[in-house]
């Protein structure tokens, strides 16, 4: 089992990143994670760890991973659902200083019960929810991956609108 | 009525912002488009379009802020688009500044990532854009919600959204 945790471009985030690190370690079968895990100084035993990658290394980690692991960010989840790629998300909050606001606990409630997306809220559900994830990982793939474009409406508005 | 071939500058910094504008690249088929973000690596994404780079910056460094706001600047100089496409943040609020003053037609698409309220710069970017969209209906004037007080004179439309 090949994952792949990315915590986005900015911020670390390691309530998420510690938490994947330990269920990491807990598992009789170990599973290969490669995780970008951005400014973050604590060392996981348990992870290969890059904080940040280019957008050709972050290609190349997504496509070999059988399942990704992220923050409730739109760059993860839509880059997973193009690719068909089983998901786990874990919203940042502002309380715990993650994010200026939490504009992602509402992206996970938008997407929660999604085919292919499971939401951790906490971090106690986290190791839950990654068992339940490689589980996905491990079925053959039941849903066809999203369309790489826009919806067709906003397309057509787009169009419109730059031909003038 | 245009002519054919209108040229665009389409704008998004690094991350979501820039997985949501790879999302519009069929509408913008047929037409002459440089890309403008924060992350040179993404040039591959866009080939053989023109890919432009400017520094990226967050709000509370004012110096960044200044750099990476001359370099759209100068990169909207340079290019002299008819058309604005942009789905934020920062960059994307300097270039619909600058090319509305060259008379460019600007859009401001707010990231799917705000279902609740819109973005500071989105806010700010919709009073100048010549399009404002939501992606998020209950946010827009076709929905029931409204913006936050403040906005109302102006809310966005919700046309769609990149999913």
């Amino acid at each position: 089992m090949r994952l792949f945790l990315t915590v986005g471009t900015q911020l670390s985030f390691e309530r998420l990143t510690g938490g994947v690190d330990r269920w990491a370690g807990a598992c009789d079968v170990r599973p290969q994670v490669s995780a970008q895990a951005g400014p973050d100084e604590h060392r996981y035993e348990h992870l290969e760890v890059e904080p940040f990658v280019s957008p050709s290394r972050f290609n190349e980690l997504f496509e070999q991973a059988d399942a990704v692991v992220g923050h409730a960010g739109m760059g993860t989840i839509l880059t997973a659902m193009t690719r068909g790629k089983p998901l786990l998300i874990m919203p940042r909050k502002a309380s715990l200083g993650e994010q200026r606001n939490d504009h992602q606990l509402a992206t996970a409630k938008h997407f929660e019960g999604r085919p292919g997306i499971l939401v951790a809220w906490e971090e106690e559900d986290l190791a839950e929810r990654l068992d339940e994830l490689v589980g996905l990982a491990s079925a053959p793939p039941s849903e066809a991956a999203a369309s790489p474009w826009a919806s067709e409406r906003l397309l057509d508005f787009v169009r419109s609108f730059v031909r003038g | 009525m245009k002519e054919a071939a209108p040229r665009v500058l389409a704008v998004a910094s690094g991350g979501g912002h820039w997985v949501q504008l790879m999302r519009l690249r069929p509408a913008f088929e047929g037409c002459e488009v440089v890309f403008l973000t924060t992350e040179a690596g993404y040039a591959a994404d866009v080939a053989p379009a023109r890919l432009i780079v400017v520094p990226d910056a967050n709000r509370w460094n004012k110096v960044a802020v200044a750099r990476m706001f001359l370099a759209v600047l100068w990169a909207v100089v340079r290019v002299r688009p008819d058309v604005v496409v942009t789905t934020g943040a920062a960059p994307g609020y300097a270039a619909i500044r600058f090319a509305k003053l060259l008379g460019a037609r600007t859009m401001w698409i707010d990231s799917i990532a705000n279902s609740e309220e819109l973005s500071m710069s989105g806010r700010m970017a919709g009073k100048h854009a010549h399009e404002w969209l939501t992606q998020w209906e209950h946010l827009g004037v076709s929905g029931e919600a409204r913006t936050r007080r403040g906005d109302q004179e102006r809310a966005p439309r919700f046309e769609g959204a990149v999913l």
